[in-house]
Order: C-alpha cells, then sequence, then structure tokens
C-alpha cells in the first residue's frame, strides 16, 4: 500500500514537472492561469497523499489551505485582473520557446544532479521526488526571467511558491504550521500588490512591458 | 538461426506487405466515420494499388535514373524495417543485424532518396515539399533516437520488476506519439488527404509520379505507419509476441498483433480529428517538446530509481 503512495507522489511530480514546462512554452495568458490552477491541484493531491502515507494530520491543513489558496483565490484574483486589464491573449518571451526548453533540460538536470547527495540524507517517503521539486522551482525563475509582461512573471513568482511548497513536504514532511500560515498569508498580500502594481505600470505607461520601468527619467 | 526463426521471419514480412493498406485503410474508414462522412471501403487501399499497378507510369522528360529508382529503393527500405521490428515474434534472424540506430537510419536513407527524387524532376512543388520534409526530418530524428533510448534504458532496469506505476513510461510514450505523427505526415504537422498546394507536404514530395511508381510509393507510405505502429506496440503494449522458446505463440500472435492495430489505427484517427494542422513554423516547437518529453522522461526514471 505505501509503496503504491509512493509511486502515486512519483507521479503527481512528473505532472508538476511536466506543467512547469508547459507554462514555459505556453504562450496564452489565460492559459496560463489554466495551467496554474492545474499545478496547485496537483500539489494538493500530493500533499494529501504525503500525510496519508506518513499520518501526518498538520498536511491536510496545509492542502486545504493550498486548495483555498492556489486552486480558487488567487486563479480568481488572476482572471480578474487579465479581463480589467484586458490581455488575455499574447505573451511576449525574450528568447523563442525551443532554445527556452533546451535551457529548461539543461536546469533539470541540474537540479536533479544537485538534489541526488540531499536526498540520500532523507528517510522521506518522497525523498526522490526532491530533485523534481528544485527543478521546478528554477524553471519557474526561469520563467519570471524570460517574459518581459508582469502578469506572466507574477504567475512565475507564484509558481516558484509551489515549488518551494513541493520541496518542503518532500523532503521533510511539510513546514511548521506558523510558518505555512506566514506563506499563505504572505503570498496573499503579495498578490494584492502586484495587482495593485500592474494598474499602476498600466497607468503610467499604457502597456505592461515593464523594460519601461528601466528607465529613470522621461526622455 | 532455426527453419523457425526464417519461417517467423518470412511470415512478419508477408503480413507486413499485406496489412499494411489495411491498417491505412481501416484509418481513413474511421475518419471519414468521425467527421460524418460516408466512408471508403475497407480494402479501397488495395483497389487503388491495383489500378496504380495496372497504369503506364508516365515521367518527365528531364528526370534522371534517380527519379526511376528512388521508388524500389524507398520501398526497400521500409519492407526491411517492418522486418526488422518484432511484430509477431522475436525470434528473427535479420534483426541482430541492425539495431535503433540503423533502423532510424534506414527511415533516413528513404527520406534522402524521396527528398532527391522530388528535386530531380525541378518543379518547384517538389522542391518545396522536399526542404519542408528534410526540416521536419532532422528534427524528428533526434527526438525519436531520444525516444528509442530513454524507452529501452526504462524497460531494462524494469525487466525483473513488479507492475507498477512509472511516469517516465507515459512521456515516453506521449513523445512518441508526437515523433510519429510527424514523421508519418498525418495531421499536426502535415495531411495525408490534402492536395491543397500550400500545406502539403508528402504529396508534394510525391506529385510527379504516377503508376507503378506511384503505386510503390503508396504502399511505401503505408508500410511506415505500420512499421512506427508496429515500434510503438513492441515498446509500449509488448504482450502477445511470440518469442523464441515459445514458437505455438506465433498462433495467438497474429490476431494479438491486428487486435492492437485496429484499436491504435481508431485512436490515431480521434487524434486526428480532434487536432487542426499547425503552421509549419511551428513544427519546431512541437517537435522539440517531443525531444524534451523523452528527455525528461529518462531523467525523471534516472531520479526516482536511484
Amino acid at each position: 500500500m505505501t509503496e503504491l503512495v509512493g509511486q502515486l507522489i512519483n507521479l503527481l511530480a512528473a505532472i508538476l514537472l511536466m506543467l512547469s514546462f508547459a507554462m514555459i512554452s505556453q504562450r496564452r495568458i489565460l492559459s496560463l492561469i489554466h495551467l496554474f490552477t492545474a499545478q496547485g491541484m496537483t500539489l494538493v493531491a500530493a500533499t494529501v497523499l504525503v500525510g496519508y502515507a506518513t499520518h501526518q494530520p498538520h498536511l491536510y491543513v496545509s492542502a486545504g489551505i493550498t486548495l483555498a489558496l492556489k486552486v480558487i483565490l488567487i486563479p480568481l484574483l488572476l482572471y480578474r485582473v487579465i479581463n480589467r486589464l484586458d490581455v488575455r491573449w499574447d505573451v511576449e518571451t525574450l528568447i523563442n520557446i525551443p532554445m527556452t526548453m533546451v535551457i529548461g533540460i539543461a536546469l533539470v538536470i541540474f537540479a536533479f544532479n544537485l538534489a541526488l547527495p540531499i536526498s540520500k540524507l532523507s528517510v522521506s517517503v518522497a525523498r526522490g521526488t526532491l530533485g523534481i521539486a528544485l527543478a521546478c522551482v528554477l524553471l519557474s525563475f526561469m520563467m519570471m526571467i524570460t517574459r518581459s509582461k508582469a502578469v506572466p512573471q507574477v504567475i512565475g513568482f507564484l509558481s516558484m511558491e509551489n515549488g518551494l511548497f513541493f520541496a518542503a513536504t518532500s523532503a521533510t514532511y511539510g513546514m511548521p504550521m506558523v510558518v505555512e500560515l506566514g506563506i499563505a498569508l504572505d503570498v496573499l498580500v503579495g498578490i494584492l500588490i502586484l495587482g495593485v502594481f500592474m494598474f499602476h505600470i498600466r497607468e503610467e505607461f499604457d502597456s505592461l512591458d515593464i523594460s519601461h520601468l528601466e528607465k529613470l527619467k522621461e526622455d | 538461426m532455426t527453419w523457425l526463426g526464417v519461417f517467423s521471419q518470412l511470415l512478419e514480412i508477408v503480413a507486413a506487405l499485406l496489412l499494411a493498406p489495411l491498417l491505412s485503410g481501416w484509418i481513413n474508414q474511421w475518419r471519414a466515420w468521425l467527421q460524418n462522412r460516408s466512408a471508403p471501403g475497407l480494402l479501397q487501399p488495395y483497389r487503388m494499388l491495383h489500378k496504380l499497378f495496372n497504369k503506364e507510369s508516365v515521367i518527365a522528360e528531364h528526370a534522371s535514373p534517380l527519379f526511376r529508382g528512388a521508388p524500389y529503393i524507398i520501398f526497400g527500405c521500409m519492407a526491411l524495417a517492418s522486418a526488422i521490428i518484432p511484430t509477431l515474434s522475436t525470434d528473427l534472424p535479420l534483426s541482430p543485424a541492425a539495431d535503433a540506430i540503423a533502423l532510424v537510419g534506414l527511415f533516413a536513407l528513404a527520406r534522402v532518396f524521396v527528398s532527391l527524387a522530388a528535386m530531380d524532376v525541378g518543379t518547384s512543388f517538389g522542391t518545396l515539399g522536399a526542404r519542408r520534409e528534410m526540416l521536419i526530418g532532422f528534427l524528428a530524428e533526434p527526438a525519436l533516437l531520444m525516444v528509442l533510448f530513454s524507452v529501452t534504458t526504462i524497460v531494462e532496469t524494469l525487466a525483473n520488476r513488479d507492475l507498477g506505476i512509472h511516469p517516465s513510461l507515459a512521456l515516453a510514450g506521449v513523445a512518441f506519439t508526437m515523433v510519429s505523427l510527424a514523421e508519418n505526415a498525418r495531421v499536426p504537422v502535415d495531411n495525408p488527404a490534402t492536395h491543397l498546394e500550400l500545406t502539403m507536404i508528402h504529396e508534394a514530395l510525391i506529385l510527379e509520379y504516377s503508376g507503378r511508381h506511384l503505386a510503390l510509393l503508396e504502399w511505401a507510405a503505408s508500410l511506415k505507419l505500420f512499421a512506427y505502429s508496429c515500434i510503438g506496440l513492441a515498446l509500449f503494449f509488448p504482450w502477445g509476441v511470440a518469442e523464441a522458446e515459445a514458437p505455438l505463440a506465433l498462433l495467438l500472435a497474429m490476431p494479438a498483433l491486428i487486435l492492437k492495430l485496429a484499436i491504435g489505427g481508431a485512436l490515431l484517427a480521434l487524434l486526428e480529428t480532434l487536432s487542426a494542422k499547425m503552421r509549419i513554423f511551428r513544427v519546431p516547437e512541437y517537435l522539440a517538446t517531443a525531444f524534451l518529453l523523452a528527455v525528461i522522461g529518462m531523467l525523471v526514471h534516472i531520479l526516482l530509481a536511484a
């Protein structure tokens, strides 16, 4: 039974990695939000499974918080933002997408190598997935770098947080409750502030391209 | 090499030659049903081959001998490829002669000749088709090789283990499906039914052929699809293939193969109906995704098995 649960967690980890790659290669903001929601759902399922396998009831609570925040509340907020800003479609990338994917493969190899010695020290049921979690973090980080618009960057930031959460769950059965609540609140407040920022950037420059922010003075 | 091995080898070649047009007919039938059209008969490809073989072959004035010879070479490549792949039995005298790289090389040889022959006459369509074919080919080959490598590494380490969930195998399966759609000129990359000049790839390549040459090329295309389906079945659904020690299993192998091909063909038609043809400039991205899936499948397997 535990073996089956372990395999299911591995499967969910692989799905998380695939979703990260799908987000990198996605051109449309709306689909990006759908993918982010799917990533949240996978994370919830993985957390519940780890909680079940290790009999750690507090993981159920953190799964519940993830469900409420990352699957329901934040996607709804993002929907409202892109509807109000009217940016449902195109995303410009700084590097073309096949190239981004090849860099992504290199990042995954790096993350896996980095995680191998660490996961050998761990005794957790999901220790093998630490590398995948690390890879998700790096991939989201790259997404923040390669996108030139504000909304995809925010989604990249949120998906990076998903990766960190998964790393914590898989390596150490989750963080202490206080820390988890704190992070959840931080993310929520962060998304609200970033939403306000996006409106301001838009008002100031008539576009969400953050390269406008590089100039200090108006010409 | 035993007599039984020779027999199963011959049986496999004959089965491939006979079943390949049937598979194409089956897929066309399903495509028509799914698109609410009345379907052509299951035996339509045979009738078409029969018609073409009886017709006179018209060849352009400036065509070189390469143009005449290419259909035979391509047909030979495809027939040899279907002889190497273990579809009915693993006891094949020809299979030690070739490995995965040689198999991909056979497909590449056929591709080079079909492109050269298309450019030989000097029409613009042939050249256009040849360029597109090479663009797709050079991106599809590394992806196909990567799929073959990753599946073999996964299967080697799995050989003595219990049944379980293997996400890496699923990733490799998706990658293989994507590559074979591209290689066989199926819908997201090329439409096998179109003669619309701006979008066709495979049809543009064989536009100048007629009569028995065209028949051979059509048959070779069916054989290629058959060979790819058989590679997929051998890699991911190898049940029912007769092993070297159990000759009687050959009796069961044939119905199992036909059943699997029938299901696979219907699924292929469904996939083709559901997806739209993509722009030619999106094809590199599509094939990069296939390559990526294969690599990630292998990496995930290495990480999770460690």
